[in-house]
C-alpha cells in the first residue's frame, strides 16, 4: 500500500482527538470512529499515530480497525453505495441490484472507481425493510430499486 | 404552552425519512401558516408507526384519521380539505384489500387489529425529541414510584413476578438477572443497554430509541436503583444516526429535568448514562464480547463463568439487558406484575415485537401477545403473501434462528414452542419467503453472514462455518453428493456443542432447520441438479423456444455478454458456455420466447 505522508495540521488533529478522549487506551474505538469521520478512513500511517498518543502497540489498533467493518484502510469514492444485503432485501433481490450497481461501474465489493467518484459496500439492513431492496449513496436511501434503476442512480451523481 | 387544537402526527422513523417525511412535515407546515393555523395545528415528527409498507404515514389527532403513502406534494390538500374544511382525503386512505373499502381509523384495519403495544406504547404517538410529552404520558412516574415507594429489592420482585425475559432472544428472566447482579457488591457497578442490533432484516430496537428514547432512560435507572449502578452505558450501533441523535437529545433533556444525574426526585440516588458506539461486530450483541467493545478492545467474546454479573465492563458487576426488554420496564412498575403476567403464554409472559419483511403484503414492526400463531401474523396481520403467490417458509431469530413451515403455522409463538420447532425467537426479524425463495440458498445466505461475522476466536465457529458454507455452495453449483448432506448434519452438531460463545453455538440452526424442513430440496439439488425456486444460477438454463422466437434481436443486443447470436427475423440461440445468466434476455423479450429450465 502506497505510504500515506501526513501533514503537520493532520497531524495536530489527530493529536487533539486524542487528547479530547483523554489520551486513554479505553477509548480507541470513539477515536477512530472520530478521526475515520474527519479523514474518510484509516490508513496505516494515522493508526500509528493514534497507537503512539493513547500508549499502545499499532498492532493493537490494526486489530481493532480489522475486526470491526464500520472501519476502513481504503479512502472510499465520492459518493459511497451501500446496497443492503440484509435478509428482507435479500430475498427481494438485493443481490442482483448489488450485480447491476458492479456491472455499471466495474468495480467489486469494497473498491473505489479509478476516478475516486463511486465505491461499493454492502451492507447488513439499514431498518427500511419495507422499501426492499434498498440501496445507499452518502446518507440518500433508495427504496424498491429495479435493475433497470440502477444506471438512472449513477448518472444522477455523474456530474 | 400553546394549545393546540389538532395535532397532525408524521412518521419520522427510517423508513419514511427515506421517503422524504421530513419534507412532507415541512410543507405541512408551510401550508398551515399560509392559512394562518400553526398556532392551532402541530405538526409533530414521531417515531414508527409500523406499517412502513404503506409510509409515509400520516396520523391526524384526535379525530384519527390514518394517511398512508402520503407524498409531500399532498400536503396542500391535507391541510385544506381535511384541516380547513373538515372532509377527509380518501384517495390517501387504506384500502381494505379485500372489502376494497376506505378505512380512516388505523384500529380497524388487519395489520392492527390483533396487535397489543407494550414496548411500543409511545412509538407513533409522541414527539421523541420534546421529553415534557413523554413525561405528559406517564413517563417517570414508574421511576419516581421506585425511587420513593419501593426498596431494590422489592422493584426486582416486582420483575421477577411480572415474568418479563430477555427479549434479546435468549429469554434469560430479567428479574433474576437483576437479582444476581444485585447481590454482587463492589463500588461500582453499570447496568447497559445493548442497542448492537445486528441482526440482517430486524429494526424493532432501532424503532424503540428513535420513536420512545426516553421509557429506556427511564428504564435503565430503574435497572441502575434495583442492581445498586449509579452508571448506565448505551452500546448502539454507529449505523443508526437518528437514534443516536434521539437518544443524545433525551439525555441532555433528562438530565437539565434532574431525571439523570444526582439526587433524583430528592432521593439518594445518583444516575447518569454515556453512550459507547459500535463500530459493525455481529458477534458485540453477545454481551461479553459488547463488553470488551465497551473497553475498546475487539469485540471477541470470553468464556462463562465468569458472569458480567461478577466481573463485566471494566471487571465491575455489569447487567446487560437489551433495548425493547428496557422498553417494558416502566409499564411494568406503572401497572403491576399481574396485569403484565396475564398477557402471553404459561412461561412467555407479555408481547414481542417483530420486524415483519420479505414477501409479505404488509411489511412493518408489529407487537403481539406471546402465544400469536404465525398464522395469524402471516395472514391476519401480514396480509398475506404478495402477488398471490404461495407461502413457503417464514426464518425467525436471524443467524441464529432456522426457518418454519406450514405445518408449524399454528404453533403458538413463544420462546419455548420455537425453540421445539427448531428455530428460536431471536431479537424479533421475521422474514416470509415465497416460492420463489432456495433454501439452500437461504441457508447458504445465512452461513456467508455468519462465517464474515465470526470472531475467529474459536476453531469450531471460525473454521467449522466455512466447512458448512463450503458444502452448501458446492451444492448450489450442483456438485454435491449425498455424503455432502450427511457432513452438514454431523459438522453442525459438533459446531453446536462445541463453539465458545451464542453466535457459533446456534449458527448451524438455519443449515439444520432448513435440512429437516426441506430434505427433498437439499436432494433434488444433489441428485437431479435441479432447483426448483430458480435461484441457483449454476443449475438452470436459458433458452430461446424456436417456434415462438421471431427474430427482433432485442435479447442479442441487451444481452451483456453478446452470448445470443442469431439472424435477424430467424430464432436466436444462447451459447450456454459464455451466458451469465443475468436475466437481461427474458426481461426483454416481449414474445415471451425464453424461459428458464
Amino acid at each position: 500500500m502506497a505510504k500515506v505522508k501526513l501533514d503537520d495540521s493532520k497531524i495536530q488533529k489527530i493529536k487533539d482527538i486524542c487528547a479530547a478522549h483523554g489520551n486513554k487506551a479505553g477509548e480507541a474505538i470513539n477515536i477512530l470512529h472520530e478521526v475515520q469521520n474527519t479523514f474518510g478512513y484509516l490508513p496505516a500511517e494515522v493508526q500509528e499515530l493514534i497507537a503512539e498518543q493513547i500508549h499502545v502497540s499499532a498492532a493493537h489498533i490494526y486489530g481493532i480497525v480489522t475486526f470491526y467493518s464500520f472501519f476502513t484502510m481504503i479512502p472510499k469514492g465520492e459518493h459511497p453505495i451501500s446496497v443492503c444485503l440484509g435478509t428482507a432485501c435479500y430475498v427481494r433481490g438485493s443481490e442482483k441490484i448489488l450485480d447491476e450497481f458492479k456491472r455499471q461501474l466495474g468495480i467489486g465489493i469494497g473498491e473505489t472507481t479509478p476516478d475516486g467518484k463511486f465505491s461499493i459496500n454492502c451492507l447488513r439492513c439499514v431498518g427500511a425493510c419495507g422499501l426492499a431492496p434498498v440501496a445507499l449513496v452518502g446518507d440518500k436511501v433508495y427504496g424498491r430499486i429495479t435493475t433497470d434503476q440502477v444506471k438512472d442512480i449513477i448518472a444522477e451523481y455523474q456530474n | 404552552m400553546t394549545k393546540f387544537k389538532t395535532h397532525i402526527l408524521v412518521c419520522g422513523g427510517t423508513g419514511c425519512t427515506a421517503s422524504l417525511s421530513d419534507k412532507i412535515a415541512k410543507n405541512l407546515k408551510d401550508n398551515l401558516a399560509d392559512k394562518g393555523l400553526e398556532n392551532e395545528v402541530q405538526v409533530i415528527l414521531t417515531g414508527c408507526f409500523g406499517f412502513c409498507e404503506k409510509g409515509p404515514i400520516v396520523k391526524i389527532m384526535p379525530d384519527n384519521t390514518f394517511y398512508t403513502e402520503v407524498k409531500p406534494e399532498d400536503a396542500k390538500e391535507i391541510i385544506e380539505e381535511h384541516i380547513v374544511k373538515g372532509r377527509k382525503v380518501t384517495r390517501l386512505l387504506y384500502t381494505d384489500p379485500e372489502t376494497k373499502e376506505h378505512i380512516a381509523d388505523s384500529k380497524h384495519m388487519g395489520f392492527y387489529k390483533k396487535q397489543l403495544r407494550i414496548a411500543l406504547r409511545n412509538c407513533g404517538f409522541i414527539d421523541p425529541e420534546n421529553i415534557e410529552e413523554y413525561i405528559a404520558n406517564d413517563g417517570y412516574e414508574a421511576l419516581a414510584k421506585c425511587l420513593t415507594e419501593y426498596t431494590p429489592e422489592q422493584v426486582i420482585d416486582i420483575i421477577k413476578k411480572s415474568g418479563l425475559r430477555g427479549r434479546g432472544g435468549a429469554g434469560f428472566p430479567t428479574g433474576i438477572k437483576w437479582e444476581i447482579a444485585s447481590k454482587n457488591h463492589a463500588d461500582q457497578k453499570y447496568i447497559v443497554c445493548n442497542a448492537d442490533e445486528g441482526d440482517p432484516g430486524a429494526f424493532m430496537d432501532r424503532s424503540i430509541l428513535e420513536g420512545d428514547p426516553n421509557s429506556i432512560i427511564e428504564a435503565m435507572a430503574i435497572g441502575g436503583y434495583a442492581i445498586g449502578a449509579t452508571k448506565g452505558l448505551v452500546y448502539i450501533r454507529a449505523e443508526y444516526p437518528l437514534a443516536i441523535h434521539r437518544l443524545e437529545v433525551a439525555i441532555k433533556q433528562a438530565r437539565e429535568y434532574g431525571l439523570l444525574g444526582k439526587n433524583i426526585f430528592g432521593s439518594t440516588f445518583d444516575f447518569d448514562i454515556e453512550l459507547r458506539y459500535g463500530a459493525g461486530a455481529f458477534v458485540c450483541g453477545e454481551e461479553t464480547a459488547l463488553i470488551h467493545s465497551m473497553e475498546g478492545k475487539r469485540g471477541e467474546p470470553t468464556f462463562k463463568p465468569p458472569f458480567p454479573a461478577q466481573s463485566g465492563y471494566l471487571e465491575k458487576p455489569t447487567n446487560v439487558n437489551n433495548v425493547e426488554t428496557f422498553a417494558n420496564i416502566p409499564i411494568i412498575i406503572l401497572k403491576g406484575a399481574d396485569w403484565f403476567s396475564s398477557i402471553g403464554t404459561e412461561k412467555s409472559k407479555g408481547t414481542k415485537v417483530f420486524a415483519l419483511a420479505g414477501q409479505i403484503n404488509n411489511v412493518g414492526l408489529i407487537e403481539i401477545p406471546m402465544g400469536t400463531t404465525l398464522r395469524e401474523i402471516i395472514y391476519e396481520i401480514g396480509g398475506g403473501i404478495k402477488n398471490g403467490r404461495k407461502f413457503k417458509a417464514v426464518q425467525t431469530g436471524g443467524p441464529s434462528g432456522g426457518c418454519l413451515t406450514e405445518k408449524h403455522l399454528d404453533v403458538a409463538i413463544d420462546y419455548d414452542s420455537l425453540m421445539a420447532a427448531g428455530s428460536m425467537m431471536g431479537s424479533g426479524g421475521m422474514v416470509v419467503m415465497d416460492e420463489t425463495s432456495c433454501m439452500v440458498s437461504i441457508a447458504k445466505f445465512y452461513l456467508d453472514f455468519t462465517v464474515e461475522e465470526s470472531c475467529g476466536k474459536c476453531t469450531p465457529c471460525r473454521i467449522g462455518n466455512k466447512r458448512l458454507y463450503e458444502i452448501l455452495d458446492k451444492i448450489t453449483q450442483g456438485k454435491g453428493t449425498m455424503e455432502d448432506l450427511d457432513n452438514l448434519r454431523n459438522l453442525s452438531k459438533v459446531i453446536k456443542d462445541t463453539a465458545l460463545c451464542g453466535l457459533g453455538q446456534t449458527s448451524p440452526n438455519p443449515v439444520l432447520s432448513t435440512i429437516d424442513n426441506f430434505w427433498d430440496e437439499y436432494v433434488e439439488h444433489v441428485q437431479e441438479h435441479k432447483c426448483r425456486a430458480g435461484v441457483c444460477k449454476a443449475l438452470m438454463k436459458y433458452v430461446i423456444d424456436p417456434n415462438v422466437c421471431v427474430g427482433c434481436t432485442a435479447c442479442a443486443r441487451n444481452c451483456p455478454v453478446n452470448a445470443i447470436k442469431g439472424e435477424r427475423k430467424s430464432a436466436h440461440e444462447i451459447n450456454q458456455d459464455a451466458c451469465i445468466k443475468c436475466g437481461t434476455c427474458i426481461e426483454k423479450c416481449k414474445f415471451g420466447a425464453i424461459s428458464i429450465k
